[in-house]
């Protein structure tokens, strides 16, 4: 007997939780403007989560899927898109979005039950938010193979989540990436809960980043909680990605809130667990090794406190401010163009009449 | 001008569109070199290049969400599932994100693509080859439901769907693929979206009908004929949206409606139709509203279909019955 196929899965990390370096920083991100630009992002993100949360909490916002825990993940794949490539997320990458051009009022305006949230002003050709776990990979290779089409040396990035991961969706989207030689990048969020269920119920996988494997593409895996790896390993692979050589990244993280507002996490997780990932903190590693190394200390660390409160402040009133749109609006962008037998349902909407 | 089946219509349809229009692109399940299963695509790989038509792996999900993607950045796909009863991977494709891309991103985006499928029974085929399941598709808000039961009009309602700028189920009644034939002029025009077409002028009664059950609603209405009735043949064409007026204004004239198609009765596309005449025409109704359908069955395997698919003798039946009430 021989072997038909072998693997492996690489693990990356630089920046370990107590802020003390694993192995020397990356050259291109070792310099103290790009890691304080990258905790800056991170607190403005968690910033962005703690008063969304507040927003629902008060009765002012819909039900909403915070990222607490998962900053640096958001934070690097952003700072290694170019704004040409083209991201199709989940529903927790709001820091990735707002990075991306996505405004913090629009994506409130999501979460708080207005399509006009997914219009994204400056943002053209961003997907909004997938709800549907992992549907939008199999669009992430569409998506990509437009590019490919057109020679452009664009990537698209699909991030999803561990739940994702066991769904057809993802495989069948990785397995044409392969064949074809997509210009697409796979980015598992693994924050170890889909909803109740803990990571080893949803596979036998030792990672997930080998079900990249099966489908005869790349797959490795990075401390997801080290924003310098992400940056890292994501750049890197988004460059083979324009070269046409897809992969998966699997990024290792926790979810350190509840899955919505609606979920309470304490009626299937111990709190033993939770608090030992708080000591894996993305933000506070970023900070102890900024504090060490860079000079960042409490006056600093109050500004951008204040200057992230003020921002997401200014973005929460804008996001309250907005009337809703007139009811006929939920005719306006069904089609192109109203077909005339659906014209009739408007008119009786407009005249407060029940039939079409 | 050529004499074409309904299979060589859509094929000159896709020759056509490819031709026209760079954007426009072919993919699908055995869709490249071997041209499809039916041959719908037959010589576009060597006419239009390994970059416009793609043979896809076995993944239906896939190929609805390539459509999805590729579209959203501005192609026009045009995706080909092998037969109707393998759509339903790809069901959640068109469900939650072709219908609703423009809409959720307030017109950001959009979802110019054609899902093509062969559908319905009459061909011996095996299990999971026959079933017409038109009515889940025209139940879905942002998608347009196309079936052709000409070849002039395969040409012209494809042409029509792949311009179309929203997602469109073009569903291709396969008992009729190589049923007969017409001249068809490879003029690039369009049939229109939308629409119900007059098959037959008629005054006495009203038989609406699509895809392949167009042939025995067309032979019902020759025989009717020699027994002295006019018959009016509607063929629905665009089942979503629908065209209520050219039915309702039919209907107003015979005062009689009888609606055969293929699909089972319960929540089949012709309890739509019924409806709307109940809600706007039922004052001009000279008689109850008949439904000659598939049994709410299963379709049965070939030895059995017989049984099951509307057949001449059922169809005139309920037309006489109609026709007779007073």
């Amino acid at each position: 007997m021989s072997a038909a196929a072998g693997f492996d899965i690489s693990h990356t990390a630089y920046l370990g939780p107590d802020g003390k370096l694993l192995r020397p920083l990356p050259d291109a991100l070792a310099a103290s403007e790009t890691l304080e630009a990258f905790y800056r992002r991170m607190v403005l993100t968690r910033t962005f989560d703690a008063k969304a949360i507040a927003l629902q909490r008060t009765g002012r916002l819909g039900t909403y899927a915070s990222s607490l825990g998962q900053e640096a993940v958001s934070v690097g794949i952003a700072h290694a898109m170019t704004p040409d490539d083209v991201l199709l997320p989940s529903f927790r990458e709001h820091g990735l979005q707002i990075q991306r051009g996505v405004k913090p009022e629009e994506i409130l305006l999501f979460w708080g039950g207005d399509e006009r949230g997914s219009a994204f002003s400056d943002q053209p050709d961003d997907f909004p938010v997938c709800v549907t776990v992992g549907g939008h990979a199999p669009q992430a290779a569409g998506v990509a193979l437009a590019f490919k089409l057109r020679s452009e040396p664009r990537a698209a990035v699909c991030v999803f989540g561990d739940g994702a991961s066991s769904k057809g969706d993802v495989y069948e989207a990785m397995n044409v990436a392969g064949v074809w030689q997509l210009p697409v990048l796979f980015i598992v969020t693994n924050n170890q809960w889909a909803i109740s269920t803990p990571r080893n119920k949803q596979t036998a996988a030792e990672t997930l980043a080998q079900k990249a494997v099966g489908a005869g593409i790349r797959g490795e895996q990075v401390d997801g909680n080290d924003v310098v790896a992400v940056a890292e390993v994501v750049g890197a692979a988004l460059a083979r990605a324009r070269a046409g050589e897809p992969s998966l990244v699997e990024c290792l993280t926790y979810r350190l809130g509840d899955h919505t507002t609606v979920d309470d996490a304490s009626r299937y997780r111990d709190d033993a667990e939770v608090s030992g990932w708080w000591q894996k903190d993305p933000i506070a590693r970023l900070r102890l090794y900024l504090a060490e190394n860079s000079g960042w200390d409490k006056v600093k660390q109050e500004a951008l406190l204040g200057q992230c409160a003020s921002q997401i402040e200014a973005a929460a009133e804008s996001y309250l401010a907005t009337p809703p749109a007139p009811p006929e609006a939920i005719f306006d962008h069904l089609y192109a163009e109203l077909p005339e037998p659906i014209a009739a349902q408007r008119a009786a909407l407009l005249e407060g009449n029940s039939d079409g | 001008m050529a004499e074409l089946n309904l299979i060589g219509a859509v094929n000159l349809a896709l020759r056509r569109a490819m031709s026209e229009d760079e954007r426009v692109i072919v993919f699908g399940e055995d869709v490249g070199t071997s041209g499809g299963v039916f041959r719908a695509t037959e010589g576009l790989l060597e006419a239009f290049g390994p970059d416009r038509v793609l043979d896809t792996p076995l993944a239906e999900t896939l190929i609805g969400g390539l459509a999805v993607g590729v579209a959203a950045q501005g192609f026009r796909p045009v995706a080909e599932i092998q037969f109707m009863g393998f759509v339903y991977p790809a069901l959640d494709q068109m469900v939650n994100h072709a219908s609703r891309l423009r809409n959720r991103t307030r017109g950001r985006l959009s979802c110019p693509m054609v899902l093509r499928a062969p559908f319905g029974g009459g061909v011996h085929a095996p299990e999971h080859h026959s079933e017409s399941t038109e009515a889940i598709f025209a139940h879905l808000p942002g998608l347009r439901v196309v079936i052709p039961s000409t070849p002039a009009d395969a040409y012209g309602l494809l042409l029509s769907a792949i311009r179309d700028p929203d997602p469109v189920v073009f569903l291709e009644p396969k008992r009729l693929y190589r049923m007969s034939t017409e001249q068809v002029e490879d003029d690039g025009a369009g049939v229109p979206l939308d629409r119900c077409t007059i098959r037959r002028a008629g005054g006495d009664l009203t038989l609406v009908s699509w895809g392949a059950s167009m042939v025995e609603a067309l032979a019902a209405a020759e025989m009717l004929a020699e027994e002295g009735a006019t018959v009016e043949v509607i063929d629905v064409c665009t089942l979503k949206p629908l065209d209520r007026a050219t039915i309702l204004e039919s209907v107003s004239r015979t005062g009689r409606l009888v609606i055969v198609h293929e699909a089972a009765l319960t929540a089949g596309f012709g309890s739509e139709i019924a409806a709307s005449v109940a809600e706007a025409g039922l004052f001009d109704l000279r008689a109850p509203v008949r439904r000659v359908t598939g049994w709410d069955t299963v379709v049965p395997l070939p030895r059995l279909e017989s049984h099951y698919l509307p057949d001449l003798t059922r169809v005139l039946t309920a037309c006489r019955e109609v026709l007779t009430y007073d």
